[in-house]
């Protein structure tokens, strides 16, 4: 089968796919009293229809491509990383303090090192379950999950106890001075005379779109890449080739957990420019979704976390205009989108190739494909 | 005897809240036991603890509640067998999937319906589960009281889990059916060979699974609760599985894994009170103590050989 025509029975797969999860999610608002065309014009108008709502698109998108990288780079090594909600959170406590406290800086040495600081804290916790799941073998999904569960508890005592604003009544630290911000898109674009609208999309859209474009360079074109598909396609055949799961588990979480640490530059240090609670607000769990909808491919994530985005943003609108419906359908879309693309592919491939393969194609023997 | 009296209220506190642990992780038990790796005991508890209270308060009767809930865990169980027996697909990521997908239906659909901020309205005594006193329990002295706090004064749903531990072990390793059922997690290609049904055996243990995690959601909104509200289960299917791997897939060690669990959440509760601990630090100790003890027990042994491996029928050329 050529490239091509495998690639497009990929895309076939995943549109037909996701065009079953709205299906899923119309038939919900319908029998709800709820219109679902009518739901979906909303939708997108409030993603796509007016100038900030693509900004605010945008923004939300930065997150999930952060996040969808970092489970996406996991599952390459057959881990399932689903801690990235407190990983993020560190991240946040990593770029905080170095924006609390070493605003002293000038902006080019101030951000890049707060960015460090965020995949490092973001590293960090993701490296101890990432290193149990290598040398003691625990089920990396519970202690992840765990690990969210604690790094809540960690993150609200820290700001409440140590961080707290002076002064202030709610648990959030002071807010960071301009230079310890990342700049918004709208005041970049103005400085070279392009006026858009105003919106929380920042700097961080570039740095995301770079880490995609590394992450991709890295795991198909590097050795430490190779040796990380070898592991997760096969443990055992990765030791008989001389390479150490363990090391790359850990290894692959570290990246992984850097990755959505990232979370952290667009939401603390582009938008609400100071450290409050819950900040990550369910980018780590969106990440799931975008990355089994990826698949093989970098615009793939671009495009799932843009629809992510767009979801995320247009529900805003959309519970506005419809009382009756809860913003949290958004998560029952990103769940049946995570059955149909993770773990029941095979629903859709199989019509999918009796209607794109010619016949003698799908006679062939099951292990050729 | 104050004391005393102290400590008995922790143990029975520490049963109340293994229950629902308790039936979540019997729950695990026969899936995993048959090969099928559940991470969906978080998303079943959620619309088990919402269908119990929903349909308790419509109808006015417990007993509607608890159908309910074990028939929306049954459901989500089927959906999970559609997707990894059937389709032989990922197990985790089913799991998961399913998970997200409640987290999303269930506010939904409680605020379709309900219109109170994604909860049910509160349940009235005749719709939860109310703790059965016991005859002879207001005696004075140890062995009275201890009778009295320990044994008396628990709901019906807590008398299940915790005799369908000595059950789930009677069917597991005394009859012809549990027998099939763990021959079918360790080796399906055997259990094909004896001319035994693997995909039926599966469904099977997905149907009992669905049933007790449906009602380990019950327990919550039905009887810990007079009412369901959001993230009620607040990761308590993940703790569930925690203390079956813990358990080594076996009931007795589970159960006593759950009391562990809960022991550690009552006592959490207690030191809340007297506030020589920051109280972030105390209420996320149930979560630490779960990390810790895996990574004490580690892989080890016990569990089914052929966990997570979907089971592809080998065919003849």
């Amino acid at each position: 089968m050529t490239p091509i025509r495998s690639a497009s029975i990929e895309v076939a797969v995943v549109a037909s796919a996701l065009v079953a999860s709205f299906a899923v999610a119309g038939l919900v608002l319908a029998v709800i009293g709820a219109d679902p065309i009518e739901a979906f014009r909303i939708l997108v108008y409030g993603a796509f229809g007016y100038p900030e709502a693509i900004g605010y698109t945008l923004y939300y998108a930065t997150s999930y491509m952060f996040a969808g990288l970092a489970v996406w780079v996991a599952l390459k090594a057959g881990i399932f990383n689903i801690g990235g909600e407190g990983q993020a959170y560190l991240g946040g406590l990593g770029a905080a303090l170095v924006c609390l406290f070493f605003d002293g800086l000038p902006p080019i040495l101030l951000l890049p090192l707060a960015m460090m600081s965020a995949a490092l804290f973001g590293a960090g916790w993701a490296a101890i379950p990432g290193w149990l799941q290598a040398r003691r073998q625990t089920h990396v999904v519970v202690t992840t999950i765990m690990f969210n569960f604690i790094a809540g508890a960690l993150m609200t005592y820290l700001l409440n106890n140590w961080l707290l604003a002076p002064g202030g009544g709610s648990p959030e630290t002071r807010p960071f001075a301009p230079q310890a911000t990342m700049p918004a898109l709208h005041d970049i674009l103005a400085l070279v005379g392009i006026n858009i609208a105003h919106s929380p999309a920042n700097l961080s859209l570039l740095v995301a779109l770079i880490a995609v474009a590394c992450t991709w360079t890295f795991m198909f074109r590097t050795v430490w890449g190779y040796e990380t598909r070898v592991v997760g396609a096969n443990p055992h055949a990765a030791r008989y080739a001389g390479i150490d799961p363990g090391a790359v588990i850990v290894r692959t979480m570290l990246i992984s957990g850097a990755l959505v640490g990232l979370v952290a530059v667009n939401e603390v240090m582009g938008v609400h420019k100071r450290l409050i609670l819950d900040f990550p607000a369910g980018a780590g769990f969106v990440g799931i979704a975008v990355a089994l909808m990826a698949g093989e491919s970098a615009i793939g994530l671009v495009l799932a976390s843009l629809l992510f985005a767009a979801l995320a943003q247009g529900s805003l609108d959309l519970v506005i205009d419809m009382p009756m419906i809860n913003r949290e359908i958004v998560r029952l879309i990103q769940g049946v989108l995570i059955l149909f693309c993770g773990a029941l592919p095979s629903l859709f491939r199989k019509p999918v190739l009796r209607l794109l393969a010619p016949r003698r194609e799908i006679a062939a023997p099951a292990g050729a494909s | 005897m104050e004391t005393a009296t102290q400590i008995l209220l922790l143990i029975a506190a520490a049963i109340r809240l293994a229950t629902p642990l308790l039936l979540a992780a019997l729950a695990g038990i026969y899936a995993e036991r048959s090969g099928v790796i559940d991470l969906s005991l978080e998303g079943k508890m959620l619309a088990g603890a919402f269908a119990g209270a929903a349909l308790a308060s419509v109808s006015g009767n417990v007993w509607v509640g608890a159908l309910a809930a074990m028939a929306t865990g049954i459901l989500l169980s089927l959906l999970h067998g559609f997707a990894t027996v059937t389709h032989r697909g990922n197990q985790v990521v089913a799991g998961m999937a399913i998970n997200i997908a409640m987290a999303g239906l269930i506010p939904t659909v409680a605020q379709a319906i309900f219109a109170l901020g994604g909860q049910t309205p509160q349940l009235g005594p005749a719709q939860r589960f109310l703790g059965l006193v016991l005859p002879f329990a207001d005696g004075d002295g140890l062995v009275a009281q201890t009778y009295a706090r320990l044994l008396s004064g628990h709901n019906a749903l807590t008398w299940l889990a915790f005799l369908a531990v000595p059950a789930t072990g009677w069917l597991l390793y005394r009859t012809g059916w549990g027998l099939r059922l763990r021959a079918v997690g360790e080796n399906p290609y055997a259990v094909d060979t004896a001319g035994l049904p693997v995909a039926r055996l599966r469904y099977q243990a997905l149907v009992v699974n669905g049933a007790l995690a449906g009602l380990a959601g019950a327990y919550l909104s039905m009887a810990a609760n007079a009412g369901f509200s959001r993230d009620m289960t607040a990761g308590k299917g993940y703790l569930a599985i925690a203390a079956l791997i813990f358990g080594r897939w076996a009931p007795v060690p589970t159960m006593l894994a759950c009391l562990l669990f809960a022991f550690a959440d009552a006592v959490q509760a207690q030191l809340q009170t007297v506030r020589i601990l920051p109280s972030q630090f105390v209420g996320a100790l149930p979560y630490i103590l779960t990390v810790l003890v895996l990574a004490l027990v580690g892989k080890g042994g016990g569990m089914p050989k052929a966990l997570g491996i979907p089971y592809i029928k080998e065919r003849g050329v």
